[in-house]
């Protein structure tokens, strides 16, 4: 197994994708984050045109605001990341290579998913330092105190907020990796996990609101969230482990079946 | 008798109503180079991913290093193989193609500049994979095939993009191998390349096997040819006349008569022209070669 995650992450670390992703989660960190602290006195600086006040921001939860707003997005870029990475190796023919070098498919299944987790952990981890970093950095301009950042009901929040977008980003991944599976094309898998995740639920969730609470991407948004009053955060948790599970466990049995015929 | 690196008996492959590999049955000799030949279609790749556990067989058997195929982790790490020609990742250079794979199998990330300069790409290895040629990109499918030290190699259509002294690096190379002990299994296109190296012999028609064996009983059992030339074109009518009222099939191919006869007839031939006043220029007994065989025994142009 441990062969396999290795050989993962030497694709993974190939500059063109590593940089490239790193960059685009600094830009919408910094971007969201810079909204969060330079829009304090224009109004609505944060999701949906709310107004969060340089008070608000000044409390213990002051550095998660722009951290959170981020993590819809960290989400679709591990969909992307995954799919792409699961799907090229039928377009490209390098599924037979790899199991003509490690024949056990669920090694090979396993090995990807623990390498893009990891690759997954990298980026949240990126995304909050870039956050953290511009938050203190743009709050004596935005003139929000602080002090009350540092304390260690701040840290725990902000370790909670942390793994909450981390566990949301790898349910999106994990979403690209099924869907990159099924479709076996990158560009297929990124276009309906994209289409879905940021259209088709939300003319859903607009045309019969009730539906958001079962929906996939909605309920993995809500674990990065921490919950919400529309649906609480265990009952994301468990809707998302439940359409990873299923959704996991059909891919599982097809890789595992399939002949790799091309 | 000799061990078998690759025995397979009653090997079909069903695509719904389709028998892409119909009840194969062959043996290939530990430490044999075998040719696996066949017109397009013919089931030459299914056969080759049935024996890497790429696909399940319909039905049938095969052992290959002594292991059931069906338990490909037994013997795969023991194989190397290149399947329809090289598949690598375009954004990775060569040499980080070959160490994902190396990293995979668990086999030393040192083999990799050894295996580069081996095939000839020592100076491209960090070059990525999409910059190369197509005779490149065989080359870097030929290294990761060789990453496990393999006891058997399979190449399925090798020198496809080789030029000709690619061509021939190659066939020293498995002759090395050869020599070295590994069991060699290549289809190619290149029949003639085949003949040159291949001691057996497996082709397929239509996804059945038949024939299986020895690549010299294969051509010696071909019947022979006599190709006679007169000294003078005059001559040619008398002596193709001669020659059928002995009983013999001729045909006449430029300004010589190809003539279906044993070998040792060549003699009485050469009596029976000084006989009738035709002085003959050239007089030789030949055997078909690998490629008139297979065009008579598959009826196919490849």
């Amino acid at each position: 197994m441990i062969n396999v995650v290795i050989a993962e992450l030497r694709k993974l670390r190939r500059p063109t994708l590593l940089l490239s992703t790193l960059a685009t989660v600094t830009a919408l960190s910094g971007l969201f984050t810079s909204l969060v602290f330079l829009r304090i006195n224009s109004g609505g600086n944060t999701r949906r045109g709310e107004t969060v006040t340089a008070l608000q921001l000044s409390q213990e939860t002051g550095l998660m605001y722009g951290f959170k707003l981020v993590g819809v997005f960290l989400g679709l870029v591990a969909l992307c990341v995954f799919a792409s990475q699961t799907a090229q190796e039928y377009t490209y023919g390098t599924l037979r290579n790899l199991l003509v070098r490690q024949p056990s498919r669920m090694k090979i299944l396993l090995g990807k998913l623990i390498s893009m987790k990891i690759f997954a952990i990298l980026m949240v981890i990126f995304a909050g330092a870039v956050s953290i970093a511009l938050s203190y950095l743009l709050a004596g301009r935005a003139k929000v105190s602080t002090t009350k950042w540092g304390t260690s009901h701040a840290l725990h929040l902000l370790g909670q907020t942390s793994l909450n977008l981390l566990i949301a980003t790898i349910c999106y991944g994990l979403l690209g990796m099924i869907l990159g599976l099924l479709f076996r094309s990158p560009i297929s898998a990124i276009s309906i996990g994209v289409l879905w995740s940021l259209i088709l639920e939300n003319i859903l969730g607009a045309v019969i609101s009730s539906t958001m609470k079962w929906l996939p991407a909605a309920n993995f948004s809500n674990i990065g969230e921490g919950g919400s009053a529309a649906a609480s955060y265990q009952h994301s948790l468990l809707v998302s482990a439940l359409y990873i599970f299923g959704g996991g466990t059909l891919v599982a049995i097809l890789f595992k079946r399939r002949d790799v015929a091309n | 008798m000799k061990q078998s690196a690759i025995s397979v008996s009653g090997l079909t492959k069903i695509y719904g109503e389709r028998k892409a590999v119909d009840d194969a049955n062959f043996e290939v000799p530990v430490g044999s180079i075998c040719g696996f030949v066949g017109p397009n279609g013919s089931g030459k790749t299914t056969t080759i991913r049935m024996l890497l556990g790429l696909i399940s067989p319909s039905n049938g058997t095969g052992t290959v290093l002594g292991e059931d195929i069906r338990e490909p982790e037994k013997y795969l790490p023991r194989v190397g193989a290149m399947i329809e020609g090289p598949a690598f990742y375009p954004a990775l250079s060569g040499a980080e193609n070959l160490r994902v794979l190396a990293s995979l199998g668990g086999f030393p990330i040192s083999r990799v500049p050894e295996l580069l300069a081996k095939v000839g790409l020592a100076d491209r290895g960090k070059s990525k994979y999409k910059t190369y040629s197509l005779g490149m990109k065989q080359r870097l499918g030929i290294a990761a095939a060789l990453l496990p030290n393999p006891e058997l190699l399979i190449l399925d259509e090798p020198t496809n993009g080789l030029d000709p002294s690619g061509i021939q690096e190659i066939r020293e190379l498995l002759r090395d191998l050869s020599s070295a002990g590994t069991t060699v299994f290549v289809s190619s296109h290149l029949l003639s390349e085949l003949e040159m190296i291949c001691d057996h012999l497996v082709m397929l028609r239509l996804g059945k096997v038949i024939f299986t064996g020895v690549t010299h009983e294969l051509l010696a059992s071909q019947e022979p040819i006599i190709v006679a030339k007169p000294e003078y074109e005059v001559d040619l009518n008398k002596l193709v006349k001669l020659v059928q009222e002995a009983g013999h099939i001729v045909t006449v191919i430029e300004s010589a008569v190809h003539i279906k006869a044993l070998p040792e007839w060549a003699s009485t031939l050469n009596r029976l022209a000084f006989d009738a006043g035709i002085t003959l220029q050239s007089l030789s007994p030949v055997l078909p070669t690998l490629e008139e065989t297979f065009f008579e025994m598959t009826g196919a142009d490849e």
